[in-house]
C-alpha cells in the first residue's frame, strides 16, 4: 500500500519535472516548425504532381460502352477514377472521366463513363493523339494524307510521310512568322503611325501633305505584296492535308499547318514519352495561349509578370530609400514623424484591391488622362496612356510595396552603429556624403529584404492588377522590335491573373484544370526565382558589409 | 617601460613647457536640456603635446573632447555658451565650416570604428572627401599614414583586404591612420585603448608618444596610470567642473586639490 502511493507520488513528481524541464516547450516549437515545413513541401508537391503530370503523354484507351442498350465505341485518355458514394440509391460502379478529344465532331471532349458498362478495354497501337492550333486534341488513326488532291499515302505509311514533312513544315512556319514580323507587322506599324500623323494634321486643319498620300500610296503596295506571300506560305502549309478516323467512324480532315504535334503513345518507349514530356514543358514556357486560354503555354504571362515586378522594383526601390532616409537620418524626431511612421507601417495593411481601386483613379483615369490631353490630342477619344496598361500596374504595385521597403530601410538604418556616423562626421565629411559613401552601402542588405518582399508581394498580387492593366488575352507583349521598343502602356497578362481566368472563367473547366496547377507551380518558381536572385545579392552585400562590432 | 618612454622623449622640445597655444577654451558651457554637462571651463592647450583629461564617470570630460570638433552640433538640445579658439579663431564663427574644423581636429573613438571598406580606402576616406588628388598621391599618403602608425609592414600585402580582417588592436591604429592621413593639426583620442588588451593598450600609448611631434593631442582616459605614462598636461574634471589643470607630473606628485588627490589615490572613480 505505502510503495504504491510513492510510486504515485514519484510519477506525478515525474511529470511537473518534465513540465519544469522545459522539454514540452521544445516539443512544442518542433511541432510548429514541422507543422510550417510539411505546408510548404505538401504545396509544392500537390501543385507539382497535379500540373506537371498532365504534360506526360498517357495512354490512348479503346473501348465499348454500352449504355442502355445503345453500344458506343469510346477512344481517349483516362483522366480520372471517382469512387461511387456508398449512400447513393442505385449501387453505382467506379466512374472513369475520359477526355474523348474531337471536340469538333463529337463534344464535348470530356465525358463520364460508368465502369460497369465498359467492355473489351484496349490499349491499341496504331491510336495516334494530334495536337492543332484548334479545336484541342483529336484521336483517331490514320486514314491518308493528301497532296492536294493526290492521295500520297494511306494506313500506316502516313505516320513515315509526316515524318518526312517536318523539317519542310517547320522551316514554312518559320518562314511565315518572319514575313509577319518583318513584312506585315512592320508596315502595319509604319501605316499606324502615317494614320496619326494624318489626324494630327485633321487636328490642326491641315490637308494631308503629299508625301505622306505617296508613302502610304507605297506601304499599301507593299503591304498587299506582303500580304501575297503569306497568303503562299500558307497555302503550301495547307496544301497537304491529313486524314483521321475517329472510333465512331467520322472522319477529321487536318491541314498540316494546323498541327502541333503527334504521337502514338500506346507505342512510344520510355525514353520518347520523356523526350515527349520535355518538348511539352518547353511548349507551355514559351508558347503563348491558345482556345481561350485552355490550350498552348503561357509565355506572355510569364514575360508580363516578370516585366512588370522588374518595373515595379525599379520604380520602388529609390523611392523608398529615400523616403526611409528622409524619415530616419534628416527629419526632426517627433510626435509628426511618428504620426507618419505609423501611417506608413498601416499603408502596409491596406488590402490590395484599394490599391486597384486608387491606381485606376489616380494613375490611369487622371494621370494618364492628362497625358493624353497633353500628348495625344490627336488620338482622342481613343486613349493612348489614359487605360489600364503595364505602366500603371507597375506604379500602383510600387506604391502598393512602398511601406515594405520603407520600414525595412528604415530598420537596416537604426542597426548601424552610431560610432560609424560620427566616425565619417569626424573625418570632415557632411552628412550627405556620410549617408552616400557609408550609410546607405551598410543599409543596403537592410534595403534588399524590402524589396524582396516587396516583390514577392506584387509577384502574387492579382486582384489589384485587374484594374489596372491585366487582361486575359494580351495580342501583343509588351516589347517588341518597333520603337520604342518598350510600349509601357500596353496591356498584358499576368500569372496571377491567368490561374484566376483559368480555374474559374474557363468554359472548358476539365481542359483547364491541370493548367491551373501548372501555372501556380510556375508563379511559385518565378517568385522563388526573383527572390532567390535578391537573397544571393543581399548575401554577397552583406559579406561585404558585415561590421565586425556588431551587438 | 612607460619610464624609458619617458626618458626617450625627456629632451624633445614638445616635452617643454609650451610658449605656442593651440587650442583655447574660454568659460565654455555645455548643457543638454536640463542637464548642465559642463561649467565654465577654462583652459590652453599647447601645441604639439599630450593634454589627458581625467575623472570619474560623467564628470563631462568626453563632453569637453567632443566641443573641440562640434560633434555636439548632432544632439539636437545640446546648448552651448563661451567659446573655444582654434589658432586665435573661434571654432563656433560663422565662417567656419565644420568639415573643415573637423578636418583640422581630427578624433579616435572608444570602439575602433573601420567602416565596411578596404583597408586602403579606410585611410583614404578622408582624402577622397577633400579635394581631388591622383593616386599616386593617394597611394603614398596611404602608406605614409600606415608606417606612422606601424601598421605598414602587418598589412602591406593586404591593403585589399577588407578593414575587418584585422584585429581590433590593428584596427584603432587604422583608424588613427585614417585620422592623420589628411593631416590635421589636432587629434582627440576618446579612451582609444579602454576596448584593448594590454599589448595593443601598450602600441597604441607608444604611438601617442611618436604622435606628438606631429600633432596637438587630447586624449580622453579612464585609467590614471595611463594619463600618468602619456601626457604632458592633465585635466581634471569633477562634475562638469574643471578642478586642477596642469603639467602632469606636478599634478601627480603633488595634487593642489582634495578632490584630485582622491581621485588619483583612487578613493572615489
Amino acid at each position: 500500500m505505502t510503495d504504491q502511493v510513492e510510486v504515485a507520488e514519484g510519477k506525478a513528481a515525474g511529470w511537473s519535472d518534465w513540465w519544469r524541464s522545459g522539454k514540452p516547450l521544445v516539443w512544442l516549437n518542433a511541432l510548429a516548425v514541422a507543422l510550417s515545413i510539411s505546408a510548404v513541401a505538401g504545396l509544392l508537391a500537390l501543385l507539382a504532381v497535379r500540373g506537371l503530370a498532365h504534360f506526360w503523354p498517357a495512354e490512348v484507351l479503346a473501348f465499348e460502352y454500352l449504355d442502355q442498350g445503345v453500344k458506343t465505341r469510346v477512344v481517349g485518355e483516362l483522366i480520372r477514377r471517382e469512387s461511387p458514394s456508398s449512400d447513393g440509391l442505385e449501387a453505382a460502379s467506379e466512374q472513369w472521366l475520359v477526355k474523348t478529344g474531337n471536340r469538333r465532331v463529337n463534344p464535348p471532349d470530356f465525358r463520364w463513363y460508368a465502369r460497369d458498362g465498359i467492355a473489351n478495354l484496349r490499349t491499341p497501337a496504331d491510336l495516334v493523339v494530334v495536337e492543332r492550333r484548334e479545336w484541342g486534341r483529336a484521336y483517331g488513326r490514320l486514314r491518308a494524307l493528301y497532296e492536294g488532291d493526290a492521295r500520297v499515302a494511306s494506313g500506316e505509311r502516313v505516320w513515315a510521310e509526316i515524318e518526312a514533312r517536318r523539317e519542310q513544315l517547320q522551316s514554312l512556319r518559320a518562314a511565315a512568322a518572319d514575313v509577319q514580323s518583318k513584312g506585315v507587322d512592320a508596315i502595319d506599324h509604319a501605316l499606324e503611325q502615317l494614320r496619326i500623323e494624318r489626324r494630327k494634321r485633321a487636328f490642326d486643319a491641315l490637308p494631308p501633305s503629299l508625301e505622306l498620300v505617296f508613302r502610304e500610296r507605297e506601304l499599301k503596295e507593299r503591304s498587299a505584296e506582303y500580304e501575297q506571300q503569306l497568303r503562299e506560305i500558307h497555302a503550301a502549309l495547307n496544301r497537304d492535308r491529313l486524314h483521321l478516323d475517329t472510333m465512331n467512324g467520322e472522319r477529321i480532315e487536318l491541314p498540316l499547318g494546323d498541327l502541333i504535334r503527334i504521337w502514338r503513345p500506346n507505342q512510344m518507349s520510355w525514353s520518347e514519352k520523356l523526350g515527349h514530356y520535355f518538348v511539352g514543358v518547353r511548349l507551355f514556357l514559351t508558347e503563348g495561349p491558345r482556345e481561350a486560354n485552355t490550350e498552348g503555354g503561357v509565355f506572355p504571362a510569364i514575360f508580363g509578370t516578370s516585366l512588370m515586378v522588374l518595373l515595379m522594383s525599379v520604380l520602388v526601390t529609390p523611392f523608398g530609400v529615400l523616403a526611409a532616409l528622409y524619415l530616419h537620418e534628416y527629419a526632426r524626431q517627433g510626435l509628426l514623424v511618428r504620426i507618419v511612421r505609423i501611417a506608413v507601417s498601416n499603408l502596409a495593411g491596406v488590402p490590395s484591391i484599394v490599391y486597384g481601386v486608387f491606381g485606376l483613379g489616380f494613375f490611369v483615369y487622371f494621370i494618364g488622362g492628362s497625358i493624353d490631353e497633353l500628348f495625344y490630342a490627336h488620338a482622342r477619344p481613343a486613349p493612348t496612356f489614359g487605360t489600364p496598361g503595364l505602366i500603371w500596374a507597375s506604379f500602383t504595385l510600387a506604391l502598393l510595396t512602398a511601406p515594405v521597403v520603407i520600414l525595412a530601410t528604415e530598420e537596416g538604418l537604426a542597426r548601424i552603429p552610431r560610432s560609424i556616423r560620427e566616425g565619417s562626421l569626424a573625418l570632415g565629411a557632411t552628412k550627405a556624403e556620410t549617408l552616400l559613401r557609408v550609410i546607405v552601402p551598410m543599409a543596403s542588405p537592410a534595403i534588399l529584404t524590402g524589396v524582396i518582399l516587396a516583390v514577392a508581394r506584387a509577384a502574387g498580387a492579382a486582384a489589384p492588377l485587374m484594374l489596372v492593366g491585366v487582361v486575359k488575352f494580351a495580342p501583343t507583349l509588351p516589347i517588341d522590335g518597333h520603337f520604342p521598343y518598350i510600349h509601357l502602356e500596353r496591356q498584358f497578362m499576368h500569372l496571377g491573373f491567368h490561374i484566376y481566368d483559368l480555374g474559374f472563367q474557363s468554359q472548358n473547366v476539365e481542359a483547364a484544370r491541370p493548367l491551373v496547377f501548372a501555372t501556380a507551380l510556375l508563379l511559385v518558381m518565378v517568385i522563388l526565382l526573383l527572390n532567390s536572385s535578391a537573397i544571393l545579392l543581399r548575401s554577397r552585400l552583406e559579406r561585404r558589409y558585415r561590421s565586425s562590432y556588431q551587438d | 617601460m612607460s619610464e624609458q618612454g619617458a626618458a626617450e622623449f625627456e629632451g624633445l622640445p614638445s616635452s617643454a613647457p609650451a610658449e605656442e597655444i593651440c587650442l583655447q577654451v574660454d568659460n565654455l558651457s555645455l548643457a543638454y536640456g536640463d542637464v548642465q554637462a559642463l561649467k565654465n571651463i577654462r583652459l590652453d592647450i599647447a601645441k604639439r603635446s599630450v593634454t589627458a583629461f581625467i575623472g570619474p564617470s560623467g564628470c563631462g570630460k568626453s563632453s569637453l573632447l567632443r566641443c573641440f570638433n562640434r560633434l555636439n552640433d548632432l544632439i539636437d538640445d545640446a546648448k552651448l555658451d563661451g567659446e573655444i579658439r582654434l589658432g586665435g579663431k573661434s571654432i563656433h564663427a560663422p565662417d567656419v565650416e565644420v568639415s573643415e574644423l573637423r578636418r583640422c581636429i581630427g578624433m579616435v573613438f572608444q570602439q575602433p570604428n573601420p567602416f565596411p571598406k578596404s583597408i586602403a580606402e579606410n585611410v583614404a576616406y578622408g582624402l577622397k572627401l577633400h579635394g581631388a588628388l591622383p593616386q599616386s598621391e593617394i597611394d603614398d599618403r596611404i602608406e605614409e599614414a600606415l608606417r606612422r602608425v606601424a601598421l605598414w609592414d602587418e598589412v602591406r600585402d593586404r591593403l585589399g583586404e577588407s578593414a575587418f580582417e584585422l584585429s581590433s588592436g590593428q584596427q584603432q591604429r587604422l583608424v588613427i591612420a585614417r585620422a592623420i592621413a589628411v593631416e590635421p593639426e589636432v587629434l582627440l583620442l576618446d579612451e582609444p585603448a579602454s576596448a584593448l588588451d594590454p599589448i595593443s593598450t601598450l602600441r597604441i600609448e607608444e604611438l601617442i608618444h611618436q604622435l606628438k611631434d606631429r600633432y596637438t593631442l587630447i586624449i580622453v582616459t579612464h585609467n590614471i596610470q595611463q594619463a600618468a605614462r602619456v601626457s604632458d598636461y592633465t585635466a581634471f574634471l569633477y562634475l562638469g567642473e574643471l578642478i586642477e589643470f596642469g603639467v602632469t607630473q606636478a599634478m601627480f606628485t603633488n595634487p593642489q586639490d582634495q578632490r584630485t588627490e582622491d581621485y588619483i589615490a583612487g578613493r572615489y572613480g
